[in-house]
């Protein structure tokens, strides 16, 4: 890869500038106004150059769910959605708890070789909740971990998250919390509310993300340490979080982009692509959601893309597997619901796709500026098109997304990792192609 | 008439009463010399129960008896379900031997709406009971009963005043019942503690009250509802004896109603807790009529889902005279 010269003409910036580029060596080399055409040369056509997506919580189900999905296929699909980088949860099997399980997964994402996979490390041993697994060892292997969570499960033990956050402030970790009280939620099977009563199925309340949340803020406050809560859902959520955040407190949020888009009424069918943890919730919170990631409240919109085979969806609600895909759709989706809606432009969702999400976790080489010198993990996109999503039609190995049939806008056209193209107008360009 | 009872919500008004005059021709045919009516000859319904659920079953299967089915009787139980077969593969099954309705029971809310939908399955799928959601005939034959008590609200339920009582949250009876009840135009009260209320019931257009003595003398119906006491486990209510003297029904309560109000409970009983022998057994409880109105209206509905419009287009000569008779 190193030594390869490429040159992308008529890139329009979130700005509304147009600039040649020359990338050489996996870097933005020149930036100009007018470059000369050379055989490497490509005509975005005043589309629009993004850095790469960066995404803090996918599941890329490997090691032990390569039926749903494997570092390869996620890959695939993260750069089909634009991302040059994604953060591999923790609760494969077995469970990334040791130097040994991250540095694989580090490792899949290198062979791979289409965006940078950095591997989350779990909070506690097995995802048990009861005893720290070796954060500093995952801190100190190849994979770098820096972002910690038992993601799927909440560190519910106050005094083991209190310690939790405290250790990591040794190599300036980060806990990201799955906010959910486990005693209320016993059998929850969807957001609890009219809909639920309805139906019949056991609720999943929004006091048991929020009880949570104001907990950590306050510890994470007490110890001095950073806290980022994974999937924040509730409308109660994000005032929690806005006024930590107005209390100086280093907390950070991210937001699902189907919790953008979907609310609760969608279960009415019991069709389980709808199934998702934490589950979809009213208008009212997609409101104040969008509100939030529009202020800066939510810092990040993150997949927890969650890949499930055929089996564990089509079956009754209550059987099935929680969890929908979202990498291929993600940029899109926030398009819809926040730049369709005029709630936020361009440069923003930069920030909370981009350069936040890098930030937080520490991934020096994603969410740069577009300048001479940055690292060229960029993606193009297409801003005036729609298209129809099709779950037939996608990168992953699996099936699951609630998106389907819909119309969403802006397509990505091309991501580029390291200065060259990983994926073209529909195509994953495999290293045997390049 | 459509494919599928899954739900109350699937009936209009007038569809419902449908069923219900159906029930009534046949019990017309039924008190009789005619047993056996032969609308649904060489059709098979399947009983597809997942849960334990005796009566239910036995009451779905002499209906379909009754009209002549082939009734199959599927119980999770010693089948390839207790071995981890999925409601796909299970349906897929019945679906190549040839059902022609699935009467499904199922521990899981939605499961019989996704048998329906699914496109597993070409069959007419009746919802036998589905988890904490609906329970639809249950609703149509205590409507039915209520009916048969109050022959001046044959048409219509306008000023009936019906008091359901009990584990509301949990319960697949009462949330079918409060939406059957609103249907026909009966005013409906609930009555829990409110930790058995669900989320959200001040939407259901019912009144909700937590004093049982206040609501009894002025009601016409006391639905009775199941309370299984391992709820107190997660303490829904500290124990069965607090719960039995705030929400059972006992002599006393008993003595309260009006002389010619109806006392109903969808059986199984706990006598003892939600509803003491006396009241059980008392000339208010109409809980033996449920019983039997059960089948009728099941064959009613078997009958509107695979067999015709109304009773009139049956080619059993007698079973139209008596009809005409009546």
């Amino acid at each position: 890869m190193s030594g390869r010269i490429m040159i992308l003409k008529n890139a329009r910036l979130v700005d509304g500038s147009v600039i040649d580029l020359r990338l050489n060596n996996g870097l933005i080399a020149e930036i100009s106004t007018s470059l000369p055409d050379g055989a490497d040369s490509i005509d975005l056509a005043k589309n629009l150059l993004i850095p790469g997506l960066v995404d803090l919580h996918t599941h890329l189900r490997e090691p032990g769910r390569e039926d749903s999905e494997t570092v390869a296929s996620a890959s695939a699909a993260a750069v089909t959605g634009g991302y040059t980088a994604v953060s591999a949860m923790a609760n494969t099997f077995p469970v990334a708890d040791t130097a040994g399980v991250v540095e694989q997964v580090f490792r899949l994402g290198q062979e791979a070789g289409l965006c940078d996979v950095f591997p989350i490390g779990a909070v506690t041993q097995g995802l048990n909740g009861a005893s720290l697994a070796e954060l500093g060892a995952m801190a100190n292997s190849l994979a770098h971990v820096r972002m910690f969570s038992d993601d799927g499960k909440c560190v519910f033990d106050p005094l083991l998250m209190r310690r939790a956050l405290e250790y990591v402030k040794s190599f300036n970790g980060i806990i990201a919390q799955h906010a959910q009280d486990p005693r209320l939620t016993v059998g929850a099977q969807m957001n609890e509310g009219v809909i639920s009563g309805h139906l019949g199925l056991t609720g999943w309340p929004a006091v048991a993300e929020e009880a949570i949340i104001a907990r950590d803020i306050l510890l994470a406050d007490h110890v001095g340490s950073r806290l980022h809560i994974c999937h924040l859902t509730t409308a109660g959520g994000v005032e929690l979080v806005r006024a930590a955040k107005a209390r100086g407190i280093n907390v950070t949020a991210e937001v699902t982009p189907h919790h953008l888009l979907l609310t609760d009424d969608l279960v009415v069918g019991y069709d389980p692509v709808f199934k998702v943890n934490p589950p979809l919730r009213t208008s009212k919170d997609v409101e104040a959601l969008r509100i939030g990631l529009a202020d800066g409240t939510i810092d990040v919109v993150a997949t927890d893309h969650a890949p499930h085979p055929a089996e564990d969806k089509d079956c009754e609600w209550q059987a099935a597997a929680f969890g929908m895909l979202g990498l291929e759709t993600a940029l899109s989706v926030v398009v819809t619901a926040m730049i369709d809606t005029k709630l936020m432009d361009w440069a923003t969702l930069v920030e909370r796709m981009s350069i936040a999400p890098a930030r937080i976790a520490g991934y020096g080489s994603h969410g740069g500026r577009i300048a001479v010198g940055s690292a060229a993990n960029l993606a193009v996109i297409d801003t005036s098109a729609v298209w129809q999503v099709d779950r037939n039609r996608l990168a992953s190995k699996s099936r699951n997304t609630p998106f389907h049939g819909m119309n969403v806008s802006s397509v990505v056209k091309r991501t580029i990792f390291k200065g060259v193209e990983v994926f073209r107008n529909g195509e994953v360009l495999n290293r045997g192609d390049l | 008439m459509h494919r599928h009872l899954l739900s109350i919500n699937d009936l209009t008004r007038e569809e419902a009463i449908g069923i219900l005059d159906t029930a009534h021709e046949l019990s017309v045919i039924s008190d009789g010399t005619l047993r056996k009516l032969p609308t649904l000859r060489g059709r098979t319904v399947v009983n597809l129960f997942f849960e334990d659920s005796t009566r239910t079953r036995i009451s779905f299967e002499s209906a379909a008896k009754r009209l002549s089915a082939d009734v199959i009787n599927f119980s999770a139980k010693g089948s390839s379900v207790s071995k981890g077969e999925s409601l796909k593969d299970t349906a897929q099954t019945l679906q190549a031997m040839g059902a022609d309705a699935v009467i499904i029971r199922h521990g899981a809310s939605g499961a019989a709406q996704r048998l329906a939908d699914s496109g597993w399955i070409q069959a007419s799928v009746i919802n036998a009971g589905d988890g904490t959601h609906e329970h639809p005939t249950q609703a149509l034959l205590d409507a039915y009963t209520i009916r048969n008590s109050f022959p001046e609200y044959r048409d219509s339920f306008e000023g009936l005043k019906v008091a359901i009582v009990g584990d509301i949250l949990h319960s697949r009876v009462a949330r079918s019942n409060v939406l059957l009840l609103k249907k026909l135009g009966a005013q409906v009260t609930l009555l829990a503690p409110p930790t058995l209320l669900p989320v959200g019931v001040d939407s259901w257009g019912v009144e909700t009250s937590y004093n049982f003595d206040e609501v009894i003398p002025n009601v016409d119906v006391v639905m009775m509802l199941r309370v299984q006491s391992e709820r107190m486990l997660d303490a829904f209510f500290p124990s069965e004896r607090e719960y039995s003297r705030s929400f059972g029904l006992d002599i006393r309560r008993l003595n309260a109603l009006r002389p010619r109000s109806i006392v109903m409970h969808p059986g199984p009983m706990n006598r003892g807790l939600e509803i003491s022998a006396q009241s059980a057994d008392s000339h208010h409880s109409v809980i033996l009529a449920q019983v039997s109105n059960g089948v009728l209206i099941r064959m009613a509905v078997l009958y509107q889902l695979l067999g015709g419009q109304t009773l009139t287009d049956t080619n059993s000569p007698e079973a139209s005279e008596k009809v005409v008779a009546k």
